[in-house]
């Protein structure tokens, strides 16, 4: 084999971040740990909503502070400007301690850097995501993410002394936190009972069985009514039906045109061209209803190698 | 010219025309267009709690809500068995993922959170962590009559202990009347609120250190107590080498009960955290950990409120009052915080368990 990824690999892979919870009625209910790239980008979206919106505040209250300094003479420091100090200071307390733990504690419980990226906070547990873990896992995020970034900021490095370098050494810890466990937890995380989950939102696809050769086996194209046999559609298995399944829903051609060969090939019948969909489809609805049939008896086919 | 009807004008049809299911050639296509306009439903119930908008959904909605639930679990059930359409299977799987956490997530409101929170939560979360309590106050006292006897022995320790900013004039040998006039009431209110917004920033922001460095199994947070009342007692002796004893703990007490009980209960929820880690007990160390963080936080919750008190305590009558008022104010405040966190809340606590 080449660097293709086998199927059964690709779905170890995947089996790996899934979990695997059981609903009261007693259905399992798959949740996959949402990967550690996209928390990242979550995040740095976050800080950056976050950033823009405090330092936009801070800008206006600042210019109203100038204004009310330009009519009035001095005297000490005016109550306007000692009020907007204040207002000032907490603002910007509150919005950089608030501003996670208000959106987590929220319906979605996500930030809308996680909502963009399509991932959300859980309870580890299964039950529901309190607020006391809500601000568990944003305190801590104190000391993972903002203290050492000040302390990297302000701190010396080299011959001046190793504080930087021991701000560094604190912020890789907590960075590298997610890769030595196998639920990709934060400190954070840990503390609050919480992990992060993907939460995608498909929608639902048109059905392919109502229209097309999908519902007749009939090439609209040619007339053509294209059959198989038991032992051609026995080839493939599940995962390969999936993917013929995601290629006609795309509906790329060049993709199509490619997939209608190689499938031909397979099963032995000669590649012609011009209606590769309408054989794609015909294939589709007819391997699908067999692997189907098979499975209300019993019998699963995971892939073209079992 | 067409003779006008009624039937000119036509709403758009609400839901775009399903296909007609006995048209559909494989059963499980046939058993999913049987049940989409239910998934649907449920869907567009769903996205409209995620938005919060829970007041827009009519009574029929809200009672539907866990039927269509039940109904969608069963749906995926039956269509793992039945049905290789992957889209089909995605999209249920995530339907009834998030309908489970909007129908088994019973939250309650922020606010109603809040009432809870206050009557008795927080109370109780105090009480859970007592031990932890009296091991943070013990080694603050420790830690303050450290600092006290270093200086005493020799006064170069107050240079290595309190940084130069934060002394000022403050130092050992310093005269009685720069000592005295640095606890002197301040005239007018001016400036003192902004001074009061800084000082509640800056602890706020001491006391989440103090407990989220309970993460290492609580070590860092009592050494920072340690250190930080060693600094006090340094402080003290400076005082009461001039016979102002007396004046410099009224001054600090304004606020400093509130204050240091706050730093105190911070390093106690973050030892809490570290104690529970190291010895879990029967538990997991993850669920203890869980369990433990969640504890912690709650006290955190009234450590921040308490270090509101404080400021504004710091910023006004500390500066305005005199050193009796002063005195008063201090005990006044350590009854009041002890009272509502040990001795409320009880009777609830045997409530609920």
């Amino acid at each position: 084999m080449s660097g293709r990824a086998l199927p059964s690999q690709l779905r170890e892979r995947r089996a790996k971040r899934t979990r695997t919870m059981v609903t009261p009625e007693g259905v399992a209910l798959p949740l996959t740990i949402a990967s550690r790239g996209t928390r990242a980008s979550a995040l740095i979206l976050d800080l950056i909503f976050l950033l823009v919106g405090t330092v936009l505040a801070s800008w206006l209250l600042f210019s109203t502070a100038l204004g009310s300094v330009a009519d009035k003479e001095l005297n000490g420091i005016p109550g306007s400007i000692e009020f907007l100090f204040v207002v000032w200071s907490i603002f910007w307390f509150v919005a950089w301690n608030g501003y996670f733990m208000f959106f987590e504690m929220g319906p979605r419980g996500a930030t809308p850097g996680k909502r963009i990226c399509g991932i959300r906070v859980a309870s580890r547990d299964g039950g529901r995501l309190t607020p006391e873990a809500v601000v568990a896992r944003n305190l801590l995020r104190d000391i993972e993410l903002f203290l050492p970034l000040i302390m990297l900021i302000s701190a010396p490095f080299g011959s001046e002394g190793a504080a930087g370098w021991a701000g560094t050494l604190w912020f890789m810890v907590f960075l590298l936190f997610p890769f030595f466990n196998k639920d990709r937890m934060r400190a954070g995380d840990l503390i609050a009972g919480t992990w992060v989950l993907d939460a995608p939102k498909p929608k639902l696809a048109e059905t392919l069985s109502t229209a097309g050769t999908v519902a007749t086996g009939t090439s609209d194209v040619t007339g053509v009514k294209y059959k198989f046999g038991a032992d051609e559609l026995s080839i493939y298995g599940e995962y390969e039906l999936q993917t013929l399944e995601r290629v006609l829903r795309d509906g790329r051609t060049q993709a199509i045109e490619a997939v209608a060969e190689t499938v031909c090939r397979k099963i032995g019948w000669n590649p012609g061209s011009g209606d590769e969909r309408a054989f794609l489809e015909a294939f589709y609805s007819q391997l699908r209803a067999r692997l189907e049939n098979d499975m209300r008896f019993g019998k699963r086919k995971a892939d073209k190698f079992s | 010219m067409k003779a006008p009807t009624l039937a000119m004008f036509t709403r758009a049809p609400e839901m775009e025309t399903v296909p007609d299911i006995e048209a559909a050639a494989l059963r499980s296509d046939r058993f999913r267009l049987e049940r989409e306009g239910d998934w649907k439903r449920l869907d567009h119930i769903l996205t409209r709690l995620e938005k919060g908008q829970l007041r827009k959904l009519s009574d029929e909605e809200v009672v539907e809500l866990p039927a269509l639930y039940r109904m969608a679990a069963s749906s995926l059930a039956v269509a793992r068995e039945t049905s290789l359409d992957a889209s089909t299977l995605g999209y249920l799987e995530s339907l009834v993922q998030r309908a489970w956490f909007q129908v088994y997530g019973p939250r309650i409101g922020l606010f109603a959170w809040l009432r809870k929170f206050f009557t008795g939560g927080l109370s109780r979360a105090m009480q859970a962590i007592w031990l932890d309590i009296c091991v943070a106050l013990a080694v603050s006292v420790a830690g303050a009559i450290t600092g006290w006897l270093l200086v005493a022995r020799d006064s170069e320790w107050f240079y290595a202990l309190v940084p130069v900013q934060m002394a000022g004039p403050r130092v050992p040998g310093a005269s009685r009347e720069v000592l005295l006039d640095s606890l002197k009431v301040e005239e007018s209110a001016q400036g003192l609120s902004a001074f009061a917004a800084q000082l509640f920033t800056n602890n706020a922001g001491v006391s989440i250190l103090a407990f989220a460095l309970g993460f290492a199994f609580g070590i860092p947070s009592l050494l920072l107590l340690v250190y930080n009342m060693a600094l006090l007692g340094a402080m003290l002796w400076v005082y009461s080498s001039q016979g102002l004893t007396g004046e410099f703990v009224a001054w600090l007490s304004v606020h400093g009960t509130t204050e240091l009980f706050a730093i105190a209960l911070a390093g106690a929820a973050g030892m809490h955290i570290g104690r529970k880690m190291a010895f879990p007990g029967q538990k997991s160390i993850l669920a203890a950990a869980a369990e433990s963080g969640q504890r912690a936080a709650q006290v955190m919750i009234g450590v921040v409120l308490m270090l509101i008190f404080a400021a504004v305590l710091e910023a006004f009558p500390r500066q305005l009052a005199g050193t009796e008022a002063r005195a008063i104010i201090g005990g006044f405040m350590l009854l009041f915080w002890l009272a509502y966190f040990f001795a409320y809340g009880r009777r609830n606590e045997g409530r609920a368990a």
